[in-house]
């Protein structure tokens, strides 16, 4: 009788439970209709977005950029991994770009953009972004949305904390995940305590050129650099990183860096360490990492191996660095606007920790410390601590800011945003994620001047949310409208790869610096053809370099005599057009490689091995014009010694 | 110095805008371009009006079979002369002062004027419709006859996906104000006669 009654009770509740989840999933669509929030992130046809996305494809290697409010996806630039689409990686101009310490790497682990400043503002020239795997840094021009630089950065491994800016992009920087020894070395894992070294490198940035150069490496303890954020404001010139592992365990991390109560945010005076570095200070040490530069001119990537690293031990420049007790394993590491508030979320609390950067000054001054870890003081977390936000959910992560005085942190465990109020520390607004947000952005939320207009959370998890692929479905990125007190869901739009983090900026700091076209007359390839008149196939050995041009619809030349079996043949091929938006693409049977998709102006080369005789075709791959269906050719191979002369042609003239 | 010789003369000048400013504008509107693209004609050369224009234009046309337009015409050494030596003449009939060679100006220019009309549509004409018989699109009008592509002395008008526009630029209404002028000082000057 008693089970009975369990049983009709327990049916009950299940029944009002689903009740209440069908009721509010209709109360939300209507809200959606009746509130017209889809003609808030509706972008007529033909009409454009009013801000740029720069969405991080996580584990795809790439950067993909959207258009917000629609969440149209516009292009997907390879960064890290290769493209057969764009040939990045496959042509003869870019495989250097993807060469490092370890050989040519055809893919990478994206993870955090971040877009230049001046002043702390988005100035909108590159969007910096770091690999995690094979530790890296990338810097993406916004003329030309291209991958144009990569460093990668030794000593390091797991490039997490970065590749964040300062205010006027002085720096961009890197920092180790995973702690290692350095040198590497062979030794015993369990001796990880004491023994392994974090590094936190920092890349000078050429204010005209964009180009990186790694001016220091700071050797920390061997704790894991999660995130970092440099200061703004008033704060400039420090950088901030929260760090996890201050066990220093190196199995089963799970539960052996889930002990201590409280790890460290890292406090670093960069112009402390900089004026330190220019007048000499630092060691130099031998480390071997890969440069790499792609030129608009050359239309060509060249990587250069460099072999040493300038590197400096915390301990010989006192008064540079400090440790902030932060609780529980903190993540996300995010400055407010005003430079003031250093925000550190205990990924395993409920709360959210506020540092304040004045009394961190005060509590330095008066030399307040309650401990030192490695030589590097530790102040007391009552003495800089601004206030806490009393559990406003669970798992907090990410925390950007409206430069209203609001902030609003991602809350992974709990699958919400919330939104709370500097100062006072109150929660003004909580809205689900669907699911399992990890990092969010307002356009300029991480700067000192916001455009606090949307909120982008981005999910790891959307399970029913979308129609299903298999086991496989997508991550996805959802916009909220923020101008309101009340944050309202607008859209929810699948993602590439995973959208780990984004940089967003208003279209018209960026729109008006789109390239439409590469000149000619600037087009510094060495096996470029500028005219139709000067195509011309050049043997040498079993080489074979055929320099060739496209314009609609021919190619010239398009036939081709006097190959030979075995054969090397490089198709060095010019695109003569001068217009916006007519790119040729070429690809032939038989290739083991990717197509070719070539920009009006520039050049490029893909390799074809003459394996078998015979006449064999080749073509445009990107619809170009009314008569791309005739953009073709063939190359006649013959056998090896054959007297076919080498020969070219076009209309046979 | 009376009043009708420095219009006279004023009129005169402003044939050298002519050096300037160009003299007519064609220009290709089409859906798939929002920027249209167009062709600046001046007394001695076709210049782009926005760069690469004419080398799209001729890829365009080379699909109908439409010859490359020209980089350089005979008229583009005889223009610049005789705009440099009928202004100097107006000038110096200025200085002289007689109403009547103002007016005798005014008609030798209306005539050359025309003539260069003339000439503008005889190539346009022979642009239009002398096609290469290879041609890879080859359209037939109503008449079944093959479509030309001249485009329009004055005036808009549709060619296959294109709208043409042609229409005189700043020199070519600088020299009409010139013109004019010559005209205003001989009735000046008749007044001044009369008074």
């Amino acid at each position: 009788m008693k089970l009975t009654k369990y049983l009709f009770a327990a049916a009950l509740a299940g029944a009002a439970l689903s009740f209440t989840s069908c009721d509010s999933s209709k109360k939300e669509s209507k809200g959606a209709l009746g509130g017209n929030l889809a003609e808030r992130s509706f972008v007529a046809p033909g009409e454009h977005d009013e801000f740029y996305a720069f969405v991080s494809g996580g584990f795809s290697g790439q950067l993909s950029v959207y258009g917000l409010p629609s969440g149209r996806l516009f292009k997907v630039i390879p960064v890290f991994s290769v493209d057969g689409e764009k040939a990045y990686g496959f042509n003869e101009e870019t495989k250097a770009m993807l060469n490092t310490s370890y050989g040519f790497v055809p893919w990478g682990d994206s993870h955090h953009p971040d877009i230049s400043q001046t002043d702390g503002v988005l100035d909108g020239r590159w969007v910096f972004i770091n690999e995690n795997n094979t530790p890296r840094i990338a810097r993406i021009s916004l003329e030309t949305f291209e991958t144009v630089e990569i460093i990668e950065i030794p000593n390091t491994a797991g490039n997490h904390s970065s590749a964040y800016v300062t205010d006027n992009t002085e720096y961009v920087i890197a920092g180790t995940r995973f702690s290692v020894p350095v040198p590497q070395r062979d030794m015993p894992i369990n001796e990880y305590k004491g023994n392994f070294k974090g590094a936190l490198s920092f890349l000078k940035v050429d204010p005209e050129s964009g180009e990186m150069d790694l001016s220091f490496q700071i050797m920390m303890p061997g704790f894991d650099y999660d995130k970092a954020h440099p200061g703004r404001g008033k704060s400039h010139g420090w950088f901030f990183y929260t760090t996890y592992n201050t066990e220093e365990a190196h199995t089963l991390l799970e539960v052996n860096a889930s002990q201590n109560d409280k790890d460290f945010i890292a406090a670093i005076n960069w112009k402390k360490i900089e004026e330190y570095v220019a007048n000499g200070g630092g060691k130099m040490m031998p480390a071997k990492y890969a440069h790499n530069i792609y030129s608009d001119e050359t239309h060509t990537a060249t990587s250069t191996m460099k072999t040493e690293v300038l590197t400096v031990e915390p301990k010989d420049v006192p008064g540079a660095i400090y440790f902030l007790p932060t609780p529980k394993s903190p993540h996300g590491c995010d400055v407010d606007p005003s430079g003031e508030y250093i925000v550190g979320s205990g990924k395993l609390s409920a709360n959210v920790t506020v540092h304040s950067f004045t009394k961190m000054l005060d509590a330095i001054e008066n030399e307040k410390f309650a401990g030192e870890a490695y030589g590097i003081p530790i102040l007391n977390f009552e003495d800089v601590l601004a206030g806490t936000v009393v559990q406003p959910g669970l798992g907090p992560l990410h925390t950007e800011f409206d430069g209203k005085g609001n902030a609003y942190t991602t809350f992974f465990i709990s699958s919400e945003v919330v939104k709370w109020k500097l100062g006072t520390w109150e929660v003004i607004d909580r809205k689900p994620t669907y699911y399992s947000v990890g990092h969010l952005m307002i356009p300029g939320g991480n700067s000192r001047k916001p455009f606090g207009k949307y909120l982008v959370a981005m999910n790891k998890i959307t399970k029913d949310r979308y129609l299903p692929t298999g086991p496989e479905v997508t991550q996805s990125a959802q916009l909220y409208d923020i101008t309101g007190d009340k944050m309202e869901l607008l859209l929810d739009f699948p993602t590439v790869g995973e959208p780990h983090y984004a940089a967003g900026i208003p279209a018209d700091l960026v729109a008006p610096n789109s390239k439409k076209y590469f000149k000619l007359e600037d087009n510094k390839h060495p096996y470029a053809t500028l005219n139709e008149k000067d195509v011309k196939v050049v043997r040498d050995g079993n080489t074979v370099h055929v320099y060739m041009t496209m314009i609609r619809s021919h190619f010239a030349p398009d036939n081709i005599e006097g190959i030979q079996e075995g054969d090397k043949v490089y198709f060095h091929v010019t695109n003569l057009e001068q217009d916006y938006d007519v790119p040729h693409g070429i690809s032939m049977i038989g290739a083991n490689t990717s197509e070719l998709l070539i920009m009006p102006g520039q050049t490029e080369t893909f390799v074809w091995n003459a394996n078998n005789q015979g006449v064999w075709p080749f073509y445009c791959t990107d619809f170009c014009s009314a008569l791309h269906q005739e953009m073709q050719g063939y190359v006649r191979v013959s056998p090896k010694g054959s007297d076919v002369p080498l020969k070219w042609s076009l209309d046979d003239e | 110095m009376k009043k009708s010789k420095i219009i006279m003369m004023l009129g005169a000048f402003l044939l050298l805008s002519l050096f300037v400013f160009p003299l007519w504008n064609i220009t290709l509107e089409a859906p798939q371009y929002p920027e249209p693209l167009g062709m600046d004609i001046w007394i001695n050369k076709i210049a782009d009006h926005n760069p690469n224009d004419i080398k799209n234009i001729n890829l365009m046309n080379h699909y109908v079979g439409m010859k490359e337009i020209p980089i350089h015409m005979p008229e583009f050494d005889i223009f610049p002369i005789v705009i440099g030596a009928m202004s100097l003449l107006g000038i110096i009939i200025g200085f002289i002062g007689k109403k009547g060679l103002y007016i005798t100006w005014f008609v030798v220019m209306s005539i050359l004027g025309s003539a260069g009309m003339y000439d503008f549509y005889a190539w346009e004409y022979e642009y239009g419709h002398n096609l290469n018989p290879k041609a890879a699109i080859k359209f037939m009008d109503k008449n079944g006859d093959p479509l030309a592509y001249q485009p329009p002395l004055i005036g808009n008008k549709t060619i296959l996906n294109f709208k043409a526009k042609s229409w005189p630029m700043a020199g070519a209404y600088l020299m009409f104000i010139g013109m004019g002028l010559s005209v205003v000082a001989f009735i000046v000057d008749k007044k001044e006669d009369n008074s």
